[in-house]
């Protein structure tokens, strides 16, 4: 069987890995594409707990981050096509003043 | 019972849905050409074989030996890909529809689908439509068209808003049955009405049906709601640059996808298998089946009866009936059913 | 001990990080999103291993449904096109791809060293009220739950996908006339 902790490492790749799209990718959808793997490296961890102390708590907190997510999505995407129209690039390096 | 026993009942189960589901959509289409062609007062196929039966046959060889041309600036791996899967996710919703009670063979019961009974069945198929999706965005970018690619936008922005709906008009009949298996919400549908009328969802619950049927028509994109494809709108929409094999395998995607809701339309709608039983222990086994098949046959021919007789939508009044009509109405039904039976 | 599981959870967790490792890679952003949408199917198959069936179809149905193809239309509709490689995102390869392995590794050392190898689902549940047929996760157990105990956070996240919804669509709108709102007309 499955110990807690092959779960947890797992949780902990997926995580590290959205960390290092986050910190290693330019363009700002991509960004945003890492952020969402972070979220759900925290959702395995989160069921993978829920399993573990036999309570289903856990997997209704999966519940709302999934909620919170798809609203953050959908702002953040609405934000993303704003910068787009203004300033004509996806590239963060390039989205770097205050002002226009 | 074993583990082999299961796994090779699984795959004589999978291999005789699929060659069914194949012929069935084959047939769907000769159906679809001889009554729109009836209706618009005209033969339809009729010079290959008897009543034109053999025409899905020559359309298949047709399909094979057509040039398959790939344009020059598309983007390859998607291109080649988004028929897959429009074609794989479209014959996957099979796997968890019930086809009628369990037959018990050699000592073991099996169910007459091709997984166990599933307890989340809805959920799963909710879930594989979602996925359809894909299929049709990723064709309609991937060609590199600037028709294709809003064809393909439109179609998947349409598929996206009535899902919404489906899955608000399927909640109804949750809460009368209490349970996402299916086979569950078929045995809540047996017995009478006053002897006589058969306590079917669709005389319990027709506000659902009739949302039930419009996303259907929207997620299936049939008249009236079948702009991304129409021939006169954006050329041909998502499936403009795909030729010969590609192209039937997004036309059977299509027809599989009717199928596949029509399936569902009987199970939580139409009663399921339930119907008069009759006769020998064999025939009683078989009985259900064959209402099974009678009532989606029904529903495809409601299918094409409208396809006939309605003109299509325009992209705005589209969009305004799925959200400004479709879904208040299944909010509605929703809160009017959950009222009832709390009461 | 080899048993189903472990052979499922490892076939799963190595599709899903290898779509991981594939959306770094990816210079495309189309690709990243196919790759996410793989590594989202594979966290559904994770959670049906730990008896989560609910939450697995809304991951499905959600997440890789309508969040990611949200994701596939914004990339279609903006023409992403491929990365180029600039000067921030040299350093930022050359510091941060060690230092997250690095720490992804002690992280990993750490959890593995201090754990027990119990089976994560050993145990009796706490809800005795399960349903002869279903595993913890159905959602004739979640959803008393969600409406019962979890009714406030279930309240608050519908008001929050309303303001999403209103926000996203202001933000996405384009601006109806030249040079901002009309001024009011004083004379």
């Amino acid at each position: 069987m499955v110990p807690l902790s092959y779960y947890l490492v797992l949780s902990g790749i997926l995580f590290a890995c959205g960390v290092t799209g986050f910190l290693i990718k330019r363009n700002i959808i991509t960004i945003f594409m890492s952020i969402e793997l972070m979220l759900n490296g925290v959702n395995l961890s989160f069921v993978a707990f829920a399993a573990h102390w036999h309570t289903l708590s856990g997997q209704v907190f999966v519940f709302f981050v999934m909620v919170v997510a798809a609203a953050e999505a959908a702002v953040g995407l609405a934000i993303i096509i704003s910068v787009y129209r203004t300033r004509e690039t996806l590239n963060v390096d390039q989205v770097n003043l205050l002002k226009l | 019972m074993p583990i082999w026993i299961y796994i090779l009942a699984s795959v004589i189960k999978s291999a005789i849905v699929l060659l069914v589901l194949l012929t069935a959509v084959a047939y769907t289409v000769w159906l679809e050409r001889k009554v729109v062609g009836r209706m618009q007062n005209r033969w339809g196929p009729t010079r290959v074989g008897p009543f034109g039966l053999l025409q899905p046959a020559a359309d298949g060889i047709k399909f094979l030996f057509k040039e398959d041309l790939t344009p020059p600036h598309v983007y390859k791996p998607l291109f080649l890909a988004a028929p897959l899967i429009a074609v794989v996710f479209a014959l996957t919703s099979i796997a968890v529809i019930p086809f009628g009670n369990s037959i018990t063979l050699f000592g073991y019961s099996f169910p007459l689908q091709i997984t166990t009974d599933v307890n989340t069945g809805l959920l799963l198929i909710l879930g594989v439509t979602s996925i359809g999706v894909y299929g049709v965005a990723l064709a309609g970018w991937s060609s590199n068209n600037k028709y294709s690619l809003l064809g393909g936008l439109r179609a998947s922005a349409q598929m996206v808003s009535y899902e919404i709906s489906l899955g608000l008009s399927l909640v109804g009949v949750l809460i009368l049955a209490g349970s996402f298996s299916l086979t569950d919400i078929v045995h809540a549908q047996q017995g009478h009405f006053w002897g006589f009328i058969p306590h079917w969802n669709i005389f319990v619950q027709p506000v659902a049906f009739f949302c039930y049927l419009m996303a259907a028509y929207a997620e299936t994109n049939r008249i009236p709601f079948d702009l991304p494809e129409a021939e006169t709108e954006l050329v041909a929409g998502y499936h403009t640059e795909y030729s010969a094999m590609k192209f039937a395998m997004f036309f059977m995607a299509e027809y599989a996808n009717m199928i596949t809701v029509g399936c569902l339309a009987t199970l939580l709608f139409l009663g399921g298998w339930n119907g008069p039983i009759f006769g020998p222990a064999i025939v009683q086994a078989l009985l259900p089946v064959l209402w099974f098949c009678a009532k989606v046959f029904v529903f495809l021919f409601i299918y094409i009866w409208v396809r006939g007789t309605l003109p299509r939508f325009r992209y705005d009044q589209l969009m305004a009936f799925g959200w400004k009509f479709l879904l208040p109405l299944a909010l509605v039904n929703l809160i009017a059913t959950a009222i009832a039976v709390a009461w | 001990m080899i048993s189903v599981h472990l052979v499922l959870f490892l076939v799963f967790g190595a599709i899903a990080v290898a779509g991981a490792v594939n959306l770094l890679v990816q210079r495309h952003p189309i690709n990243s999103a196919l790759s996410l949408i793989a590594v989202m199917a594979a966290l559904a198959g994770e959670y049906l291993l730990l008896g989560a069936e609910f939450v697995a179809a809304v991951q499905v149905i959600v997440y890789a449904g309508a969040i990611m193809v949200l994701f596939v239309f914004t990339i279609m509709l903006l023409n992403a096109g491929e990365e180029e490689r600039t000067q921030g995102s040299r350093v930022a390869f050359m510091f941060g791809i060690p230092g997250m392995l690095l720490g992804s590794l002690l992280v990993a050392w750490v959890v593995l060293k201090h754990s027990g190898t119990e089976a994560v689902n050993a145990g009796v549940w706490d809800s005795a009220s399960i349903p002869a047929r279903s595993v913890p996760g159905s959602p004739e157990t979640i959803g008393p739950l969600l409406f019962h105990e979890f009714l406030l956070p279930f309240e608050i996240t519908s008001i929050l996908i309303l303001v999403a919804i209103m926000g996203a669509v202001v933000l996405a709108s384009r601006p109806t006339a030249p040079g901002g709102p009309p001024q009011k007309v004083k004379d």
